[in-house]
């Protein structure tokens, strides 16, 4: 396998205008004469959807809910960010993508990062002229605020509601295409297979979620912008539904896996509070900026916040990074609270939680301040927790939210099977080993306004009269496949829930894939999912039959590839000697801190399925830096 | 907490539906209702039966999926709530539950609880957008918009399209959404060159599938957002603006 990124020649900050202006093109009459897949509506998917459409390709759109607007990008609270300096603050597109990078722990592409950061511009312009209605100063100019891992407040936001409201400029967008005839919606349809022809992307196939019926559908090129893979630990900040299913088919078809084990654990999420819950609620990493971070200094320490004196507070991340304070990056400030936590200083009955304290906040800037600025965020944690976070400190623990890893992708971000485009958090791009908070709906957008809609002709424009049919062979095998294993997983007849394996694979992968790995628990782990995966194929149960609305099918088919994800994670996370952002190895560290192996390890890690049963194939792709200098993160 | 739930079964659109008593034992008080039915349906797998289906996906109360009638309310008694954020806490041990799918001809049953919401779309590819390609858009700053009028059109852009204000209409109206929308666009200065077109195309297209408002209001009181019947009324001027220039 051949891993050529394609990064374009040229100092970097030109790369994206050179390749821009090399690519080739289709030229406005022929565009409607193909057919472009797209699978996902969210930021990534319904923003390429959309644009697409606007350059006259003819696009199919393929969504697993009733609406495109429900993608989880919906959920993303905090903001999105932007190099506009409207705060005279020193930034500038290279400080946005030197942070990036170096919040990534130097395990992410260059050319991709700087076209990020120079993007950022034109989202936050695009977004605008859409309507979305960003905070705005007195005066009527855009309002900034400070999200992690950064100095300069370059983050914009819509209240806690950002990734709402860009969501829904991407889908007006989307659905005025529709309406224009553009786009044909597919909703309430889930991609089960991707189909490939003469090692070509040409199509899919999904399952109709009201009928049942298995479909295929042939295009010129097929893009995914199918999220993340964060459910793979059960309980995550993630929506119920989201999956790896449409990466993973891909990936047993050819496309290459690449960083499988650099997830992200977000460090203010609400604790969890019993066996029946059912997922993980974040509170936006923006409380950061005003909320202080403690824990009691004396382990076992069972006062109530409010009778703890200041003196005997401890308040870790200002003393461990004071230059960066309670906005160290994720990847940091998930580290330090589980550390405290292990040494029994955590609070809350279950000992996993530590505070996340206004009250200073309140008293300096009022608490009318504090309502406008995150007032939602606070009635959230008031309904789930029945606790008042204007006159007690919010509780908070790490959670899984979001995953850097993803299907390699080249620069114009098409996998390394032809005509495979990948885009948002389901590729692996751009945020190396850990991402900076409010970059996913930047990097969603990005990829899905302005980088697909381009590169896509660069290859198109070689397939002119190499249209495929949707009898051919290849199609009616994937859907004879596909048929197979849904009918596998209704026949199984067993007497344990799909939720139930759910559950025990992500205690697996959260208790030896988590927040801190080692090579003895992940060798533990490997064997212990392969024989839970066994057992859930002979003993899960799911009732109801294949031609109707049946919603544990649904979820089986998606928790048997989360099975084969876990697998490959930890077989990545074993084989990364190092610590690096996100994938903490708790061998490779100084006193706390992730170590890195530049000299060993500064590669993406690419993996090639080489069939069932066998030991994936690793190819590295070298990353190599230029402008940005090798440098031990420090956030101190 | 124990409680005795009679849930709305329906196999299909086709067929018809009743409901069936279930109990609900052992239910945390800090559970949400969404995860009381999951441990319901987890109860009733271990049986053989068919597990209730219902809509949901974020769980945090923003993707809009969510949505049932709880005791003939939308999305439960605590109001300015959607379903996923209901905790067991606002229940009385013992209680006797009542849930059924969002009630409207326009929003036909696919299966017990879920049901087909696909006429609100429709209204939103009517006119709910502002047309403007990628690309061609100006520097964000070189539009100064007041505060107050970013924060108004913001009241109205937080609608989650969950459909509660259908439901709970005694008309079946989707005026309150289908305002929200046009507030959240008209309000601002990048939408007013489509402003009196896409309210006449959205309204009339609303018209031909959803009732019509008589005031009601229990839409504003259901709504997880609490958006305003003030943008009806808003709505309502621009429509009559509108056939008045046209």
């Amino acid at each position: 396998m051949e891993l050529d990124s394609k990064i374009p020649p040229g100092p970097l900050a030109q790369k994206w205008a050179y390749a821009k202006s090399h690519y080739k093109l289709v030229n406005p009459a022929n565009k409607r004469k193909y057919d472009i897949i797209v699978v996902g509506a969210g930021l990534a998917g319904g923003a390429a959807a959309a644009t697409m459409a606007e350059l006259g390709y003819n696009v199919k759109c393929f969504v697993y809910h009733d609406s495109p607007r429900r993608a989880h990008s919906i959920a993303a609270q905090g903001g999105i960010n932007a190099a506009k300096n409207y705060q005279n603050d020193g930034d500038s597109v290279f400080r946005l993508f030197y942070d990036t990078v170096k919040g990534g722990d130097y395990r992410s592409r260059e050319g991709n990062v700087h076209r990020l950061a120079e993007l950022s511009l034109n989202i936050i312009d695009q977004a605008v002229a859409q309507g979305v209605p960003f905070a705005r100063e007195y005066g009527g100019t855009l309002d900034n605020r400070s999200f992690g891992g950064v100095q300069v407040s370059r983050t914009f936001y819509a209240r806690g509601q950002t990734g709402q409201q860009l969501l829904l400029g991407a889908f007006q967008a989307l659905e005025r295409q529709i309406a224009l005839g553009r786009v044909k919606m597919y909703s309430r349809h889930e991609m089960l297979e991707l189909v490939v022809v003469d090692g070509h992307a040409k199509g899919i196939i999904t399952r109709d979620m009201v009928t049942g019926a298995i479909e295929s559908h042939a295009a010129d090129a097929v893009v995914l912008g199918t999220g993340g893979y964060s459910n793979v630990f059960y309980l995550s900040t993630n929506a119920k539904a989201s999956n790896t299913t449409a990466i993973w088919r891909a990936y047993r078809k050819g496309a290459a896996f690449a960083n499988p084990c650099y997830t992200q654990i977000h460090p203010t999420c609400i604790p969890q509070s019993g066996d029946f819950q059912s997922k993980l609620t974040l509170m936006s990493e923006s409380l950061r900026n005003d909320g202080r971070i403690w824990v009691p200094k004396k382990a076992g320490d069972k006062r109530a916040p409010n009778d703890i004196p200041e003196n005997e507070r401890d308040y870790y991340l200002e003393r461990k990074y004071p230059s960066y304070g309670n906005l160290a990056p994720r990847d940091i400030a998930s580290r330090a609270a589980k550390e405290v936590c292990d040494e029994g200083r955590g609070v809350g009955a279950s000992g996993r939680g530590v505070y996340l304290d206004f009250a200073d906040a309140i008293k300096r800037l009022g608490r009318p301040t504090i309502e406008e600025r995150y007032g939602n965020l606070f009635e959230m944690y008031h309904d789930i927790t029945a606790e008042d976070p204007y006159l007690l400190p919010m509780r908070i623990y790490p959670a899984p939210h979001y995953t850097m890893g993803g299907l390699w992708v080249d620069y114009n971000l098409m996998s390394n099977v032809p005509g495979l485009y990948v885009i948002g958090e389901a590729n692996f791009s751009d945020h190396g080993a850990n991402r900076l908070g409010a970059s996913a709906l930047m990097q969603g957008l990005a990829d899905g306004y302005f980088v697909v809609p381009v590169t896509i002709g660069d290859y198109l424009a070689t397939q002119m009269g190499k249209k495929v049919a949707a009898d051919r062979p290849e199609f009616t095998q994937a859907i004879a496949e596909t048929s197979d294993r849904v009918n596998r997983l209704l026949a199984a007849k067993g007497t344990r829930s799909v939720d139930s394996f759910h559950k025990e694979l992500g205690t697996i992968m959260w208790d030896y894939c988590g927040m801190a790995r080692t090579a003895e628990g992940l060798k533990k782990a490997i064997p212990m999912i392969r024989e839970l995966r066994e057992r859930y194929w002979k003993e899960v149960r799911v009732l109801g039959g294949e031609d109707e609305p049946n919603q544990s099918l649904e979820k089986a088919g998606r928790v048997a590839d989360f099975f084969e994800l876990a697998e490959l994670m930890c077989i990545d996370a074993l084989h990364r000697e190092e610590s690096a952002g996100g994938h903490f190895r708790v061998e490779y560290q100084d006193e706390g801190e992730a170590k890195r192996n530049d000299d060993d390890y500064l590669y993406v890690g690419a993996w090639e399925y080489t069939g069932e049963g066998k030991e994936p194939a690793l190819h590295k792709e070298p990353l190599v830096y230029e402008e940005v200098k090798l440098a031990t993160r420090s956030y101190k | 907490m124990n409680l005795t739930l009679h849930v709305w079964r329906q196999a299909a659109r086709s067929t018809d539906g009743k409901f069936v008593t279930y109990k609900a034992d052992d239910i945390s008080a800090d559970a949400s209702f969404l995860e009381m039915l999951d441990v319901v349906n987890e109860t009733l797998i271990a049986k053989g039966e068919d597990p209730i289906h219902f809509e949901h996906d974020c769980r945090e109360g923003i993707c809009g999926s969510c949505g049932m009638m709880i005791n003939g309310t939308a999305h439960g008694p605590m109001g300015a709530t959607a379903t996923c954020q209901l905790h067991m806490r606002h229940f009385k041990d013992g209680e006797e539950v009542w849930i059924e799918p969002w009630r409207a001809r326009s929003f036909p049953v696919i299966k017990d609880l879920i049901v087909d919401r696909s006429g609100l779309d429709k209204i939103i590819q009517a006119g709910g957008f502002i047309s403007v390609n990628t690309g061609s858009a100006i520097e964000a700053n070189s539009l100064p918009i007041p505060k107050q009028v970013q924060e108004n059109a913001m009241d109205a852009a937080e609608c989650i399209q969950c459909g509660a204000c259908v439901a709970q209409c005694p008309n079946g109206a989707a005026q309150l959404f289908t305002a929200a929308k046009i507030s959240h666009l008209g309000l601002l200065p990048q939408g007013q060159p489509e402003r009196y077109s896409r309210v006449v195309k959205m309204v009339e297209t609303m018209e031909s599938m959803f009732g019509s408002c008589t005031m009601f209001r229990e839409c504003e009181a259901v709504c997880p957002k609490g958006i305003s019947t003030d943008f009806i009324a808003r709505m309502n001027r621009d429509y009559i603006v509108a056939k008045f220039k046209s």
